[in-house]
């Protein structure tokens, strides 16, 4: 049981990181001009999506809780409904956090407003999947030692590290470095955190490649 | 020894500040010196070269010009001048600058960009050393050979009017004077017409040689409003006028005597894009040098673009303007524009006199002179000038003569140009001695208070201090004996001068014994923490108390700020790393708060777990063993917020609210200011409240602030000092209305502006009483044992009083800094703290990171350039110096001062309760 679920976890975090590569170099085959310092814009919409597409995916092939009972029509519709609500809510709580951290009220609003999604869609996304639309069973996993089972583990190290990477994306941008891309990436004058998605995707990345491997001894010792 | 942990941390502070105090000693660089600079014993000036044939030209080359008038202008940015500015407000500068007889530069000056030392670098052509800065209060006279003390020496008469320092720098050296004082930052048209009434007089009179004017309203602008405000074209625009009356003055003079006279339009140093100076911004150390004179004739279409030089530049064509010799430690050359016109012979020897003098000067200061490329390039040079003044001497063909010469300048200018930068490099040594000595001695301090930290802190509060058996150890002798060789080999090896060789042998022995004594103290602590650990070791299943996230975040923050301040850059844009972690302080103490009240979550840990049980389809034995570790958890949980159940619906509110309010307020408050450097010049509110179309907005903001205070302020203040607060809160709105920040709504009629100086003195009043009454109450719970209550009511008075003198001295548009602060501050104590709690430590370093930020947010920075002197003059008639120092360091640090006395004030009610 915990061999195969060791075995899927890793196969599902692999192919995340594969669809980040994958949403790099695809788009430049369809859109001109397509690179991720110059149109960094458009390159983080279609991370986002390839993000939650694979999620959504594994999701339905892998069921890692198989627990739903009922299954009726309207009871999936307005679980997805309210997951659809959930994702929105998050997309505006991390806005209002980073306008509180120093990112501009007014200019760069996309921008700002970008950078929330794609980081709902590498935290709020996979708990969705995970655990559906109940806040008990999040403050549950987020809290100390309720966890439960292998897959809340990786979740819950995959969303912390996905926060820290985006916190600590905010560090060059004091650095006067005056490279181009840390004009174009640290759009976020002033010091604010914003849209660092060279940061970003790196955290994402170390997330999405320690996870697997910081999970199997925790795996071995229960 | 015994110690308590209070005396043995002020011993500790003692020492490390000594360390500190010796390591800076020996870091700021001691200036390039000649060593024969103390007298000003005549020297004959280096006779022309010549190869062969003997020279008739051995005395000093005639002066120039008969009359130079310097204009400086304090801050005087070059694109005052030279830009857009310069165009629109000062257009007889402008026609000057294009078309006139004058040459143009933009001189480069050095930082520290203070007044002071630029007028020493203008003067004397060396580069005066940070050290200089905190010298610009109090200038004493300057020793150094410079262009003044020459003039007065060759018996010309100097005139100077303008910036007192002047005065102070030059003493006798001036047949007249009127120094005005650069102190009163709110003035700036009485300060500048102080200097201008003299100028009719004097133009007429004409008996003086070198008059110098030093006009400071321009700099008093920029501190008071920036370089983008109205009132620079203004002052522009007079200032313009004031050259034009010199210089028509000096045309209709020049008629009468041969030689040309020479009018010099300089700035001191820059303005940064908040009206500041200090550091090394562009802006701060670009300044325009205008050299106006008959003499610089040019032909139509001759367009000449202002060229980059150095400040030190203009000691030397000075000295060679007035036939004087070139200051001994000027490292500037010879403005080569200014000697153009002249024939090839004097164009060469003035030349050769420069690089002559600052070959000297490299001969003094690198011991391997013979190896640098300027003096190689002097040596050819010379000699190269020999063949020419032989040839000159035969009276050879004129053409031959002028090529011949024209090779042998661009030589000269060559070689000047390597030695000047051979020489400002020089500046930067370091006395290495004197900082491994003040370093060894900081860390040495550090490792004993890191290690003596567990047993300072535990419930005793004592500690003992192995700091007698170590002086009668072998181990302290052995040190002292290497450390004294050590000393003496230093001291007889080194040629370049070192602070500690300096001292007498006693105070450098103590110096040693204080090392070596406290490397014992080290050692022998750190055997006793080894032992000790071996001991703990052993039962160590005892100690599990784990740490929080949040004692984690506190740490890992003030570790990493820490470690920011490595690079240059994070100590620039340091309020960002403040502003970074104190947003990430209240998200963690969201969390905190939420996980501890959130209903459902904590208290009822067996049904939760039931629920979740259903859900998952792990093992039994893992449920289990889950199961009594959540339990576990929870109940530690349930037992530590006991209190929460009991709190009424309202404050369980605010409670969850508050972490929320603070992250608004700071965001709020880094608004107000911008600081730093990269976006210092980006628009910000404080800017937008302090121009004078909104000074209806400011007034109401800065009313509704001081209500606010007093609301905030008074519900633990004693019905007297109550009072008091009000009417010095009332005081200070009227200060700052008779000042002119502000308005009463009654009188909406721009009326005189005084300086405030009775209202003022009225608040002082109240401040004085409150914190008397403070420290009374301290006195009484010291002496009488009166209990908490009593201490901790005076501990609030002194906070209050605090506060009120903040609320004088801040300038009106950081009021809501001053409210916002407090606001924090009770919304912390009364449902963060209290209802969580934090313990002491988490408390306290919470405090010192706010503090940080509300220094940060008052508009300062790591720049000297954004300290407020005006603060220093509030209620003061003249400028007085031991009160202006303390207030102007107060207004400066009201942030982390009120954050450290809240601290007190909380720590001892919470001990109370």
């Amino acid at each position: 049981m915990k061999d195969t679920d060791i075995k899927r976890l890793l196969y599902t975090h692999s192919l995340c990181i594969f669809s980040i590569i994958l949403s790099i170099f695809i788009p430049s085959f369809f859109l001109e001009n397509f690179s991720i310092l110059e149109t960094h814009l458009t390159w983080l919409c279609i991370c986002s999506v390839f993000v939650t597409a694979v999620n959504l995916v594994l999701y339905l092939v892998v069921k890692p809780n198989a627990s739903s009972k009922r299954s009726s029509l309207s009871f999936k519709v307005t679980r997805f409904v309210k997951c659809c609500v959930y994702f929105l809510m998050s997309c505006f709580t991390f806005h209002v956090i980073f306008v509180l951290y120093g990112a501009p009220l007014i200019e760069l609003v996309l921008e700002t407003f970008l950078f929330a999604v794609t980081l709902s869609t590498f935290t709020t996304v996979p708990c969705l999947c995970l655990l559906g639309p109940n806040i008990k069973a999040w403050l549950r996993v987020f809290s100390r030692n309720g966890v439960t089972s292998v897959w809340e583990n990786s979740l819950q190290i995959t969303t912390i590290s996905s926060f820290v990477g985006a916190w600590l994306g905010a560090f060059p941008i004091p650095l006067d470095w005056e490279r181009p891309w840390q004009k174009k990436v640290s759009v976020g004058r002033g010091g604010h955190i914003l849209l660092n998605i060279t940061w970003l995707m790196r955290g994402g990345l170390t997330i999405q490649t320690r996870a697997p491997g910081h999970d199997s001894p925790h795996c071995w010792r229960l | 020894m015994r110690l308590g942990s209070g005396t043995f941390a002020a011993c500790c502070v003692v020492v490390e500040v000594l360390g500190v105090v010796l390591f800076l000693r020996g870091f700021f660089p001691a200036p390039v010196r000649s060593s024969s600079s103390s007298k000003h014993q005549a020297e004959p000036p280096a006779p022309e070269p010549s190869a062969g044939a003997s020279s008739n030209w051995t005395k000093l080359p005639p002066p120039l010009f008969s009359k130079v008038v310097i204009v400086l202008i304090d801050a005087l940015r070059d694109d005052f001048v030279f830009g857009s500015k310069g165009v629109k407000f000062m257009p007889y500068t402008t026609y000057l600058v294009e078309k006139g007889a004058s040459h143009s530069f933009v001189a480069e000056a050095k930082p520290p960009t203070v007044t002071m030392p630029r007028i020493k670098a203008l003067m004397t052509g060396s580069v005066p050393g940070f050290i200089d800065v905190v010298m610009n209060l109090n200038s004493p006279a300057l020793l150094e050979d410079n262009v003044i003390t020459q003039a007065k020496a060759a018996g010309k008469r100097i005139i100077s009017y303008g910036d007192e320092t002047w005065v102070k720098l030059f003493p006798k050296h001036f047949v007249e004077y009127d120094g005005t004082t650069s102190f009163f930052v709110s003035d700036y048209t009485e300060v500048d017409e102080n200097v201008t009434r003299h100028l009719d007089k004097v133009l007429k009179r004409g008996d003086w040689d070198v008059l110098i004017l030093h006009y400071l309203g321009l700099d008093h602008i920029g501190h008071v409003s920036g370089p983008s405000s109205p009132l620079i074209g203004r002052k522009l625009s007079e200032m313009d006028g004031v050259l034009m009356k010199i210089h028509t003055a000096l045309l209709s003079e020049e008629r009468e005597t041969l030689l040309p006279s020479l009018l010099v339009l300089c700035g001191d140093h820059g303005m940064s894009e908040t009206g500041g100076h200090g550091a090394s911004s562009t802006e701060e150390v670009s300044t325009p040098l205008l050299l106006v004179s008959s003499a610089f004739e040019r032909k139509p279409g001759d367009i000449r673009h202002p060229k980059h030089v150095q400040q030190t530049d203009l000691a030397a064509t000075l000295a060679i303007g007035l036939g004087l010799p070139i200051p001994k430690n000027s490292v500037g050359h010879l403005l080569f524009p200014a000697i153009e016109g002249k024939p090839m012979r004097e164009q060469l020897r003035f030349l050769h006199l420069n690089t002559v003098q600052l070959t000297k000067l490299l001969q003094e200061n690198v011991p391997s002179y013979e190896k640098e490329p300027g003096f190689e390039q002097f040596k050819i040079s010379e000699r190269l000038h020999g063949n020419w003044i032989r040839l000159y001497l035969e009276e050879n063909n004129s053409e031959v003569l002028f090529n011949l010469g024209t090779k042998v300048r661009r030589q000269y200018l060559d070689a000047l140009k390597t030695l000047s930068l051979s020489l400002s490099r020089q500046v930067a040594q370091y006395d290495v001695y004197s900082m491994v000595v003040g370093t060894v001695v900081v860390l040495e301090v550090l490792t004993l208070l890191l290690l003596s930290i567990p047993q300072a802190l535990s419930s005793k509060a004592e500690l003992e201090v192995p700091l007698l058996s170590p002086v009668f150890s072998l181990l302290f002798y052995l040190t002292f004996l290497v450390l004294s060789a050590v000393h003496v080999i230093v001291c007889t090896s080194t040629e370049s001068s070192c602070y500690l060789c300096s001292l007498s042998w006693l105070t450098a022995g103590g110096v040693m014994v204080l090392v070596s004594a406290l490397l014992c103290a080290v050692v022998s602590a750190l055997t006793k923490v080894l032992v000790r650990g071996k001991l703990l070791s052993k039962n160590a299943a005892h100690s599990n108390s784990r740490w929080s996230e949040l004692d984690l975040l506190i740490l890992l923050g003030t570790l990493g700020h820490v470690l920011s301040l490595g690079a240059s850059s994070f100590i620039e844009e340091e309020h960002q790393t403040w502003y970074f972690l104190v947003s990430t302080l209240c998200l963690a103490l969201c969390h905190d708060i939420y996980r501890n009240y959130l209903p459902g979550d904590d208290c009822e840990p067996q049904r939760c777990l039931h629920v979740e049980g259903g859900f998952d389809g792990a093992t039994p034995a893992l449920q289990d063993k889950n199961t009594s570790s959540a339990v576990l958890e929870l109940n530690r949980g349930c037992k530590s917020p006991s209190s929460l159940g009991t709190l009424r619906g309202y404050e369980k509110w605010m409670v969850l609210a508050s972490p929320w309010v603070i992250l608004t307020c700071c965001r709020l408050l880094r608004s107000l200011n911008q600081t730093g450097v990269q976006w210092a010049h980006r628009p910000d509110l404080g800017h937008w409240l302090t121009s004078s179309d909104h000074k209806a907005a400011l007034s109401v903001l800065a009313a509704l602030s001081l209500a606010v205070i007093f609301a905030l302020i008074q519900r633990r203040c004693s019905p007297a000092s109550k009072v008091a607060m009000a009417l010095g809160l009332l005081g200070v709105y009227c200060y700052r209305a008779a000042i002119g920040n502000v308005l009463f709504p009654w009188q909406q009629d721009n009326k005189d502006i005084s300086k405030g100086i009775l209202e003022a003195r009225f608040v002082y009043v109240f401040v004085l009483g409150i914190l008397f009454t403070g420290t009374k109450d301290l006195l009484k719970s010291q002496v009488v044992a009166a209990g908490f209550t009593v201490k901790t009511v005076g501990l609030w008075e002194l906070y209050s009083g605090f506060v009120l003198l903040a609320a004088l001295l801040l300038r009106p548009h950081n009021l809501p800094v001053l409210v916002l602060s407090l606001l924090i501050q009770t919304l912390m104590a009364k449902f963060v703290w209290k209802p969580l709690r934090h313990d002491v430590a988490e408390v306290t370093v919470m405090h010192y990171w706010f503090g940080q930020a509300f220094f940060y947010f008052q508009g300062n920075s790591n720049n000297i350039a954004t300290v407020d002197i005006s603060a220093g003059f509030v209620g003061l008639d003249t400028y007085v110096e031991i009160p202006a120092i303390f207030l102007t360091a107060f207004a400066t640090y009201a942030g982390p001062v009120l954050w450290a006395s809240h601290l007190v004030s909380f720590l001892s009610s919470e001990a109370s309760r």
